[in-house]
């Protein structure tokens, strides 16, 4: 009899069950279990996929209002939230501190309440207060998205960071990430470091003892990763390896000695990377200083990511924001 | 767990009768583009190409489609659709293409499968084959080519297991005694 079944018997999709998404919110990474970090990273694959096509926009979320709150500055995260909640079909509205009510002394409550009575379904939110959203969050039924508070917490940059992984180093069980410069201050290095330990990946934070944070040494969280000041020990044998902005501010404030040192100790350059796995990842959150956390040749070399990790957040944000969007809550 | 509807032999000659169905249909296999709707109609679509390449000699491109984004029930579900990337391997402009699903229940999948379709380009003809069609149709979508008629009542439901996505073939019928047509 002439056998028709699948050449190939490959698994394909479909018979498991996929982890379901049930917050009205997306604050940090710290409270995100194994199957909802999968969960976005599977979805993410399918907006990848929308985002290839000749025209990369669809109709899904018609009829829904994306607000975006910004009381820092950003390019970045505010376009890149701007494009997803467009490539899925969102109403989108830009809000920044100046220009609107904040200005004449609004409240943050307040401010989440009339966007709520205006529309808005899902609130971004980027504030410099450690905090904010959560505030905002609980006053509001709008979803809340962190797109960055304070010192605390970047969620959506952590999750195309690890998309970004995923799709070049694929499993991060026993991979080693060195995240690099100012630790302390990096809200992207503490959203990181969540999902990275939820992957199974070995962390090891590097930076100058100044810039590095105390607590994590002891804690929970801080006792499955390696905290180094020594950056040459550190990125020996890495498979990933992401530099953090350095601020200048932080040597006016005596956090470092000298740009000049910190340069010599701590910045990714061709030597140093050429101590790490042949091949290993170059990421950075952005922007750059290049020349100073990061030498240009590096930050443009064959094994450097950074530019996709640009592109590839307007995937994973158009993920969060259809999870958000199609949610209920419990 | 009761007797299968089908069981695999069945389900195999189906498909290889409904690959012959297509080739004849088209009068051979030029222009063809197979298109299985994730997750059972893809596998499907694998198979009728594995027929039609045994009995034609001709390798017919077949693609995935994820219609996810495009239902019409999204927001309203309980469990939103899961995302998964489609596959289009080839343009699908001024092809035929055959969309392959498993079961045609209310044709809210096909009026959702053919908008993804669209997005992807303009075949010259989208013609439908499924394994089983069950009825109660809302839209008004009709298939060109069906393994099986299975009456059925709304209370029950059809189950199609493939052995790629399942790890066996079988159609069963659930809920009250099925109407062994």
């Amino acid at each position: 009899m002439l056998d028709v079944r699948s050449p190939e018997t490959e698994a394909l999709p479909g018979a498991a069950e996929m982890a379901r998404w049930t917050r009205k919110d997306l604050l940090d990474t710290d409270t995100l279990s194994r199957d909802e970090i999968e969960l976005i990273l599977d979805t993410a694959e399918g907006m990848h996929e929308v985002r290839s096509r000749p025209v990369a926009k669809v109709a899904t979320l018609r009829g829904v209002t994306v607000v975006t709150l910004f009381y820092e500055q950003s390019t970045r995260t505010r376009a890149s939230f701007e494009v997803a909640a467009k490539a899925l079909g969102a109403d989108v509205v830009n809000l920044t501190a100046s220009g609107s009510s904040v200005e004449k002394g609004e409240s943050l409550i307040d401010t989440v309440r009339t966007l709520e009575a205006i529309g808005a379904d899902i609130l971004v939110m980027r504030h410099g207060k450690s905090g904010a959203p959560y505030l905002a969050a609980r006053n509001t039924s709008a979803g809340v998205i962190n797109g960055g508070d304070g010192t605390h917490a970047h969620p959506t940059q952590a999750l195309l960071d690890l998309f970004t992984m995923h799709r070049h180093a694929g499993d991060l069980a026993g991979k080693r990430v060195v995240i690099v410069g100012d630790v302390l201050h990096s809200r992207v290095a503490r959203s990181n470091i969540w999902t990275l330990l939820a992957s199974g990946a070995d962390v090891t934070l590097c930076g100058p003892a100044t810039l590095l944070p105390r607590t994590l040494g002891s804690g929970a969280e801080g006792s499955r990763c390696t905290v180094t000041t020594n950056f040459d020990e550190a990125i020996r044998d890495a498979d990933i390896v992401m530099a953090l902005r350095m601020q200048k501010e932080r040597q006016e404030k005596g956090l470092i000695p000298s740009l000049r040192e910190y340069i010599a100790g701590y910045q990714v350059n061709a030597r140093r990377l050429a101590m790490a796995r042949p091949g290993a990842l170059v990421m950075h959150p952005g922007p750059m200083n290049e020349g100073i956390e990061i030498a240009p040749d590096v930050a443009h070399g064959v094994t450097s990511v950074i530019e996709e990790q640009v592109s590839n957040g307007v995937s994973v944000r158009m993920a969060i924001l259809y999870l958000m969007a199609t949610a209920r809550h419990a | 767990m009761t007797a299968p509807y089908l069981g695999p032999d069945e389900i195999a000659r189906t498909v290889r009768r409904l690959g012959h169905e297509i080739v004849e249909n088209n009068r051979g296999t030029a222009n063809l583009v197979l298109i299985g709707l994730l997750s059972r109609g893809y596998p499907l679509a694998r198979r009728l190409a594995a027929a039609i390449r045994e009995f034609e000699g001709v390798e017919v491109p077949v693609g995935s489609l994820d219609i996810g984004l495009y239902r019409d029930d999204v927001t309203r579900r309980s469990a939103p659709p899961p995302i998964r990337p489609s596959d289009i391997p080839v343009s699908i402009d001024g092809q035929t293409v055959v969309l392959v699903d498993d079961v045609l229940f209310t044709g809210r999948s096909i009026r959702a499968a053919l908008d993804a379709l669209l997005d992807f380009g303009r075949p010259a003809r989208v013609r439908l084959a499924v394994l089983i069609d069950r009825g109660h149709r809302e839209v008004p979508i009709r298939p060109d080519f069906v393994g099986k008629n299975i009456p059925t009542a709304l209370v029950q439901d059809v189950r199609v297991s493939l052995a790629e996505t399942d790890g066996e073939d079988s159609v069963h019928v659930f809920g009250e005694e099925a109407a062994h047509a």
